[in-house]
């Protein structure tokens, strides 16, 4: 695949993520108006959706980088950080994104935004402690290379509007939970139809969401990060570099807390240790770091 | 007749489509070419800006000799005037030998080594050394996309019919310099 096609295949593939999360919410809208026995949900569900995918398309950057607990890096206090993205913006020839850390000790990175324009480039405090100049560096080419391939539109959407749903049957079974409990207090008369309606999106959500994560792992393809491996050393033109850095990611036993399922798949390398290996390989959003070195250093 | 004039036009019309789109993207990539250059061109100069910085950091500690200084200076006026890619390498090249002397001779004095003030500078320095060569790299290889573009088959015709000009001319690293073996002379410092 040519790079325009790898750019036209994301921007496909976001639309496709648009459409997806539309039914998904319109879905929710019928069951709710089929057990509120009113009409009247169906269009406000439908409102809601695209006002929340319009908003979170142009915010996606700062609701990405809010969820995973990063912070602006000044440049002052980040000079080789932010002199190492500023070289490899201008080895891949777009604008300088924007910098931010994350205070963690783990080694991890991340990529978010919606075109190379409106950018972010994240690294851990881990990182800049425990790789060199050269491991740095090869690390911001790989998440350049999801700027430039424009990889980031799909991640990061992918990550807010299912991040969404997650957080949503979270809530609603909260409040079933809440609901059963405060119900002898107050006991009007919808109380229980409005009980029934958020029990059932709860569980719905509850089912989907295994079925959606597995979507994004379809759509989230895993060659994307040989991909943005492989062009990563385009722009370093020095594939050891990057190779050191995963051995170090490989040895490095510390989870990301910031990170969840939501976000996982946006990181250089998978945040989320210590899981079961069944649980591994089902859910896995990156290719085994074994793999990704053994071919890099065939480069 | 109708059939006949209508093919016509609509033939003169989707030949104006292509010639449009062919040109638009030889234009891009020309521009593409002319911004990278412009990008070189920015480092080149931001590191001849750092040097009277380094001969001041250095100077309060090591002494080095009169040649390399003047050298450094020598190329950083180069660079300053310098005006097509070629000239600009030139100047490169004579600086970067002359900057290697300097970091040579820096190894021998641990306290110059130590000092907050030199290690900023010599990050300064790194990262202004891969950002010229990776803007370097950007721009050769923007120019192989856009000599390619005027040489290969529509891209010539449209080319040549608005005069889009010549190949763009590759930024070189001069091979003897930059293969030479780093000498640093100690032998007349006190």
């Amino acid at each position: 695949m040519s790079f325009y096609e790898e750019v036209a295949a994301n921007k496909r593939m976001t639309y496709l993520l648009f459409f997806i999360f539309f039914i998904f919410i319109m879905l929710l809208g019928i069951v709710t108006s089929y057990i509120m026995d009113s009409y009247f949900f169906v269009p406000i569900f439908g409102i809601i959706a695209i006002v929340y995918i319009i908003v979170s398309y142009y915010n996606s950057d700062k609701i990405v980088t809010a969820l995973s607990g990063a912070k602006l890096a000044p440049e002052s206090q980040f000079k080789q950080l932010h002199n190492i993205v500023e070289e490899m913006a201008i080895a891949s020839g777009t604008p300088k994104p924007k910098v931010y850390v994350i205070n963690d000790t783990a080694i991890n990175a991340f990529a978010t935004g919606r075109n190379p324009e409106h950018s972010v480039v994240c690294v851990t405090t881990g990182c800049l402690r425990r790789l060199n100049r050269a491991e740095l560096t090869g690390v911001v080419a790989h998440e350049m290379s999801h700027i430039k391939n424009q990889d980031i539109k799909v991640m990061t959407m992918a990550a807010i509007l299912v991040g969404l749903t997650v957080l949503m049957s979270d809530f609603l079974l909260r409040m079933f939970l809440w609901g059963g409990m405060g119900r002898s207090r107050s006991s009007r008369d919808n109380a229980g139809g409005i009980m029934i309606a958020a029990i059932a999106i709860g569980l719905l959500l509850a089912i989907l969401t295994p079925v959606i994560a597995q979507i994004i792992r379809f759509s989230i393809s895993r060659k994307r990060e040989f991909l943005a491996d492989a062009s990563g050393v385009q722009l370093t033109r020095y594939p050891q570099s990057l190779a050191s850095a995963l051995e170090k990611i490989k040895n490095d036993k510390e989870p990301l807390e910031a990170a969840n399922k939501a976000t996982a798949h946006l990181y250089i390398a998978n945040p989320l240790k210590g899981q079961k290996i069944w649980m591994k390989s089902m859910f896995a959003t990156h290719p085994p770091i074994e793999a990704r070195i053994k071919r890099l250093m065939s480069m | 007749m109708v059939e006949l004039v209508l093919i016509g036009a609509g033939a003169i019309v989707l030949l104006g489509i292509i010639l449009i789109v062919i040109y638009n993207s030889l234009i891009g990539l020309q521009k593409r070419v002319n911004n990278a250059w412009a990008q070189i061109d920015v480092q080149l100069k931001r590191r001849a800006n750092l040097i009277p910085n380094l001969i001041e950091t250095v100077k309060g500690y090591a002494r080095f000799e009169k040649k390399v200084l003047t050298d450094v200076t020598k190329a950083r006026t180069a660079i300053m005037s310098a005006k097509t890619p070629a000239e600009s390498a030139k100047g490169d090249n004579m600086l970067a030998g002359a900057l290697k002397t300097i970091f040579a001779v820096a190894e021998a004095y641990p306290q110059l080594k130590a000092s907050e003030n030199f290690k900023s500078l010599q990050e300064e320095f790194a990262t202004t050394e891969n950002k010229i060569a990776y803007a370097r790299q950007f721009y050769n290889d923007s120019v192989m996309q856009f000599n390619t573009a005027i040489a290969q088959f529509p891209g010539n015709i449209v080319s040549g019919l608005f005069g889009l000009g010549k190949p763009k001319e590759y930024f070189r690293v001069d091979d003897a310099a930059s293969r030479a073996v780093v000498k640093a002379d100690f032998s007349d410092l006190a």
